[in-house]
């Protein structure tokens, strides 16, 4: 019976909105109720279908961003210009809307709270997001491991999730977070608007010897950059993981 | 259009209503240059009708997947195994 619980195929489930919550004018949190949700591990993702009234069906995958241990499932959608499923998520979708999920999937890409390697997290746009499942695991298991966040936004408009992050910083022991900003800062902040390179990997990130687990998720190319840049620095491959979500994002 | 592809991870949903586990936590060896990585490394194409994996390091195809209405079509030329993580 024990291994009947592990083993299973996925199949399709109905989630029905419960909370839509806007976090940038292209991004936005919505909450499902998910019937016998069978939880989830903080980094994996969900497919979502959607089901026109021709019959027709379009899937995407998204990032899960709520903690395993809260009520509803969270995911925090980017709109994509051209999309197939993100314009319905970030601007249509209301409470009591249906749709299907597929998930959890995808254990490569995940945080276990029981690991005690520091941990560092870098995140392009709306990379944050399964990073921000495993902040939030960690404050909910009050771990103590340490966790780096390094996330690059465009502007002060378009982080996510920018409130919570700054409570966090301030009271989530053993938390520290680096916003990159590309193109313009907010007022106030001292670091000129600029990418992720190197020299800030290496001022907010983990020195090799402390032996890190990297998380980097955002843009193909995003991810490509930093992964590169984090191995060049000395961190092994095995440890610098990955996830990659396309030209412009899932 | 260096950046179309996504990661490996990709794979898991469709792959998971096939298989009883997460097969992207396999690792599988490239039929054509024997490079080992887990299937949640390799390079997805997901622009077409199917999913198209491909190696890291030669680019060739490791596996397509394709779901239709009321089947799927998997083709696993291009691997020449699967190691996969089995629980006790």
């Amino acid at each position: 019976m024990a291994r009947a619980a592990v083993l299973g195929r996925l199949t399709w489930r109905v989630a029905t909105v419960a909370v839509a919550t806007r976090e940038s004018p292209t991004a936005r949190t919505v909450a499902f109720d998910v019937p016998d949700w069978p939880g989830h591990l903080p980094g994996q993702h969900v497919d979502v279908r959607l089901t026109a009234a021709d019959g027709y069906t379009t899937e995407r995958s998204y990032s899960i961003g709520s903690a395993p241990t809260n009520g509803r499932l969270e995911l925090t959608v980017q709109r994509i210009v051209d999309g197939e499923v993100s314009p319905y998520l970030v601007d249509v979708a209301e409470p009591g809307d249906q749709c299907e999920l597929r998930g959890p999937v995808g254990g490569y890409f995940t945080w276990d709270p029981a690991d005690r390697e520091p941990v560092l997290l870098v995140a392009g746009g709306s990379g944050v997001v399964p990073l921000m499942s495993m902040i939030r695991t960690r404050a909910g298991a009050g771990s103590r491991t340490p966790f780096r966040l390094i996330y690059s936004t465009r502007t002060p408009e378009t982080l996510i999730y920018g409130d919570e992050l700054r409570r966090r910083h301030r009271d989530d022991h053993g938390l520290d977070v680096t916003v990159a900003y590309t193109r313009e800062r907010p007022p106030g902040s001292t670091r000129p608007p600029g990418r992720v390179d190197a020299a800030l990997l290496n001022e907010a990130g983990w020195p090799v010897e402390f032996g890190p687990t990297c998380y980097v998720c955002g843009p193909t190319g995003f991810v490509e950059a930093v992964a590169n840049q984090l191995v060049d620095a000395g961190h092994a491959p095995r440890r610098v993981k990955t996830e990659r979500f396309g030209p412009t994002g899932g | 259009m260096t950046d179309t592809w996504v990661d490996g991870n990709d794979l898991a949903g469709t792959l998971g209503e096939i298989f009883t586990m997460d097969v992207t936590m396999a690792q599988g060896a490239c039929a054509s240059c024997g490079t080992v990585s887990m299937l949640a490394e390799v390079r997805v194409y997901d622009r077409a009708p199917g999913l198209v994996a491909r190696c890291l390091n030669c680019e060739d195809v490791v596996l397509r997947v394709v779901r239709g209405p009321d089947r799927a079509w998997l083709d696993l030329t291009g691997l020449r195994y699967l190691q996969l993580p089995m629980p006790d």
